[in-house]
């Protein structure tokens, strides 16, 4: 726990990506098998589920430190963290723990989630002696199920590929699926055979760029597979052994979910994977977005949802065929092997290719993205592999531009780790018959600099609090842009959008210039 | 004695204000951070060690009358002593006396032992006016010499990596703090102009801080946080940052201004310092300014004391 508690420190502690794969290689290269396992499996965010409400911890924490909680709450208000006030507030440690982490979590943490509340209790505030103070926090972190680390998934393939001499897309491939953390898993990862046992296991997935410039500079529209970009859940659908797998990008396996595909699964050859978009698709054609929200939440698919929101999984791309990875043919040969071994079926939909030798063209038929239900082209080089991760060149997506509107900032909250202690959340409203009604909510799309005045701007204009919402002077007009909008009874004004950001602070307009609710009602048409 | 007048805190029966926002007839300066010791004003009285600093901070105009710590001073029906308050080279505490009533307003103050300026002194009084910067129970220092040792281990650690370590901290005291800190064995140490145009003044009062020297690759420099971000930070080429402050012990504090590093180097008094020197004091009435002012405003009330809530015209500052 002390190397693991260091190095959660030390990866705080550098805004560098050389720093942080330091760190990280000089834990791995010194952990056991038995704590590497573990601090990979938690870096990567697959933390464990929350074990305690942070109310109970906070209560069991008052009463250990010994504070008020009015004091308590002065004090997480400061901090804007559970895990960290908790830290910060228990007395002095006197020693910190020698127990290696795979104890800490098998023999002390996993052990708490069958125990009552008087037994976590004890073992908690026991845990709480035993730590110092960087101990305690990533315990804390732990427990609340909060553990983030400020490193990305690649960042640590990168560390993990450095320490055991294993090419960086073998790990990240091995990283995928299922498995535990054990010290075989760890062996297994960082083997240099490639024997590889998990049949369940997907590829990472590979992702495309925004466009950078002009799209002309990419040459001849013809060496391109152009296709519309689909606004599903990105998926891998996987057949080998009999068996059928249907991945998330998120890495989980959704097959459960999606009935439909599973049968298309039973239908394809063994040793299969394709790459495709999870869409909401009926008589020929997508349905919006929104109508396979309403399946995703569900946890029993009845008859009457299935036949009202069917889904087909819209075909981008081979992987694996007849047992083999193709993923570094060029996607030119890989897309036609896709389109001769593609099953009939009303649920595998080959996702149209867009041939045009004229950009112009090819931007003319993008205007019509909206009504087509689409987010704009993908563009992906025909000579191309299929890597991991996110690469410049080869693969591109040409979006449409969002939708926008400017909104008044009507309610702020403070946001959560670095922007701790800062309003950085924001809710906007539009006009309505003289009255601004909240239309949504954002908190990316602004420098350091904005929120920070932004944040003093709300200090000194609250009128109202209700916890930690205030309700500020409507004043401040921000243009906020979105991708897609949608009718919704759940919202106050009738209408739900996606990924609302701040596009640009409006110091050039006064909040009677904002829009109406009439301005985006139009959107929706 | 003292009330609150709308230039701040001001005794009527001596005709001089403690510490005013503005230009006034009469003034007794604490310290001479610029969020207390302000140009303008006719005169000043102010300990014979703050003297030079305050005279950089005001300029030229106004007249400095200066006292050791412990001299007694009549101001008008007043009793008037300073006594040293351990934040930077000649802060105060102001001590006010008539007819056997004690007031003392304290300034800003610390605990921790700092070589660049004269230990915290308690004095007794019946209402004493405290500062509350760091009035939450998370705010806890750490012993000096394991402070010293985290910033020498940083420092190493980047010169081993061809790095130079820029510690922002303020220009007028903690910068004179930390290099008094310093091992100058490790590496030659450098100060943007803004530091060394005070460290110029502890040096002229006889205090060793080490010489600056070539600020090459590998150095240490001392840089106001005004500095973050700025051209002048370019030509030390690759930098490893970090900042000495009590907002340190925040993450969010660090994260949100994307330093490497940040060490918990405070020039006030932490939690269980603010209680002490409170509790050391025995006074009946405590004034409450600057900072975390509600937190220990009502902890105090929950335990008896008589307490107002003082306004300040600054918050939360750069320390």
């Amino acid at each position: 726990m002390k190397a693991f508690a260091e190095l959660y420190a030390s990866l705080d502690q550098t805004t560098k990506t050389n720093g942080k794969i330091a760190a990280l290689t000089r834990y791995l290269s010194q952990a056991p098998p038995e704590d590497a396992a573990w601090a990979v499996s938690f870096l990567i965010g697959r933390r464990p589920k929350r074990l305690l409400e942070s109310r109970k911890l906070a209560e069991w924490a008052i009463a250990e430190v010994g504070v008020p909680d009015w004091l308590f709450g002065e004090c997480y208000h400061a901090v804007g963290d559970f895990a960290e006030t908790i830290a910060l507030l228990l007395p002095p440690a006197e020693s910190s723990s020698s127990l290696p982490l795979h104890v800490w979590v098998e023999e002390r943490l996993l052990p708490m989630r069958e125990a009552d509340d008087d037994a976590r209790r004890a073992q908690l505030v026991s845990a709480w002696r035993e730590m110092d103070e960087g101990q305690r926090f990533a315990w804390n972190k732990l427990i609340t199920g909060e553990f983030r680390v400020g490193v990305s998934q690649s960042l640590v393939v990168r560390a993990i590929a450095e320490t055991s001499g294993v090419a960086a897309e073998t790990i990240a491939h091995r990283l995928m699926g299922e498995w535990q953390p054990t010290p075989d898993f760890w062996r297994r990862l960082t083997a240099a055979d490639s024997a590889d046992a998990d049949v369940s296991r997907p590829y990472p997935f590979c992702l495309a760029y925004p466009l950078e410039g002009a799209v002309e500079e990419l040459g001849d529209p013809r060496d391109w597979q152009i296709e519309w970009k689909w606004d599903g859940i990105r998926a891998q659908l996987i057949r080998r052994q009999q068996r059928t797998y249907l991945w998330s990008r998120g890495e989980e396996l959704i097959t459960e979910r999606f009935p439909e595909l599973e049968a298309v699964g039973a239908l394809l050859p063994d040793g299969t994977a394709i790459d495709g978009e999870v869409m909401p698709w009926k008589d020929g054609a997508p349905l919006a977005f929104a109508q396979m929200q309403r399946r995703i939440g569900r946890k029993a698919l009845g008859p009457k949802i299935l036949a009202e929101v069917p889904v087909a999984l819209v075909a981008y791309d081979l992987l694996e065929h007849t047992g083999e990875d193709v993923r570094e043919k060029p996607l030119e040969w890989r897309r036609a092997q896709l389109e001769t071994m593609a099953p009939a079926s009303p649920a595998l939909v080959l996702s149209p290719v867009i041939r045009s030798a004229d950009w112009e063209e090819l931007k003319n038929l993008r205007r019509e993205s909206r009504a087509r239900k689409v987010e704009g082209f993908m563009l992906k080089r025909l000579s191309s592999a299929y890597r991991v991760g996110r690469r410049r060149g080869d693969w591109w997506k040409w979006k449409i531009d969002p939708y926008s509107v400017d909104a008044v900032l009507i309610y702020a909250q403070p946001g959560n780790g670095r922007r701790a202690s800062l309003f950085t959340d924001y809710t906007f409203g539009v006009w309505e018959e003289g009255k601004l009604v909240p239309f949504a909510k954002a908190y990316s799309g602004l420098s350091d600099e904005e929120i920070r005045e932004v944040d003093a701007f709300v200090r000194r204009n609250t009128l109202e609090k209700f916890g930690p919402v205030r309700h500020v002077k409507p004043e401040l007009v921000f243009e906020v842009a979105f991708e897609g909008i949608q009718r919704s009874p759940r919202h106050r004004s009738g209408i739900a959008v996606r990924f609302p950001r701040m596009a640009r602070w409006r110091k050039d307009k006064t909040a009677e210039q904002a829009d109406s609710i009439e301005t985006i009602r139009a959107l929706l048409a | 004695m003292i009330e609150l007048s709308d230039a701040g805190l001001y005794c009527a029966a001596g005709g001089f204000h403690v510490d005013p926002w503005g230009p006034v007839e009469r003034a007794v300066i604490t310290h001479a951070h610029s969020d207390h010791a302000r140009a303008g004003s006719q005169s000043y009285l102010t300990s014979r060690a703050g003297q030079a600093l305050l005279r950089a901070r005001i300029g030229d105009e106004g007249a400095i009358q200066v006292v050791e710590y412990g001299e007694r001073t009549v101001i008008g029906g007043v009793t008037v002593s300073l006594h040293p308050a351990g934040h930077i080279l000649g802060s105060a505490q102001i001590r006010i006396e008539r007819g056997g009533e004690v007031w003392v307003i304290s300034g800003d103050y610390k605990l921790e032992p700092d070589p660049t300026c004269a230990p915290f002194d308690p004095q007794r009084c019946h209402t004493f006016v405290t500062e509350s910067t760091f009035a939450l129970p998370i705010y806890r220092w750490a012993s000096h010499s394991e402070i010293a040792a985290e910033i020498h281990e940083w420092w190493r650690a980047n010169r081993e990596a061809g790095r130079t370590s820029v510690l922002f901290g303020h220009p007028l005291g903690k910068a004179q703090r930390v290099l008094s800190m310093l091992d100058a064995s490790i590496g030659p140490i450098g100060a943007h102009g803004a530091v060394e145009k005070y460290s110029a003044i502890y040096r002229a009062q006889g205090l060793a801080l080490p010489q600056m020297g070539e600020t090459a690759k590998g150095s240490l420099v001392l840089s106001p946080p005004s500095a973050m971000g700025s051209p002048w930070l370019k030509r030390f080429g690759a930098i490893s940052t970090a900042m000495a402050s009590g907002w340190m012990r925040i993450r969010g504090a660090r994260r949100r201004r994307s330093l490497d590093r940040g060490f918990v180097l405070s020039d006030h008094a932490d939690w269980p310092g603010l209680l002490s020197v409170i509790g050391e004091t025995r006074a009946e009435t405590i004034w409450v300014t600057h900072g975390y002012r509600a937190p220990l405003a009502h902890w105090l009330e929950e335990r008896g004391r008589r307490v107002e809530i003082i306004d300040t015209h600054f918050e939360e500052g750069e320390e």
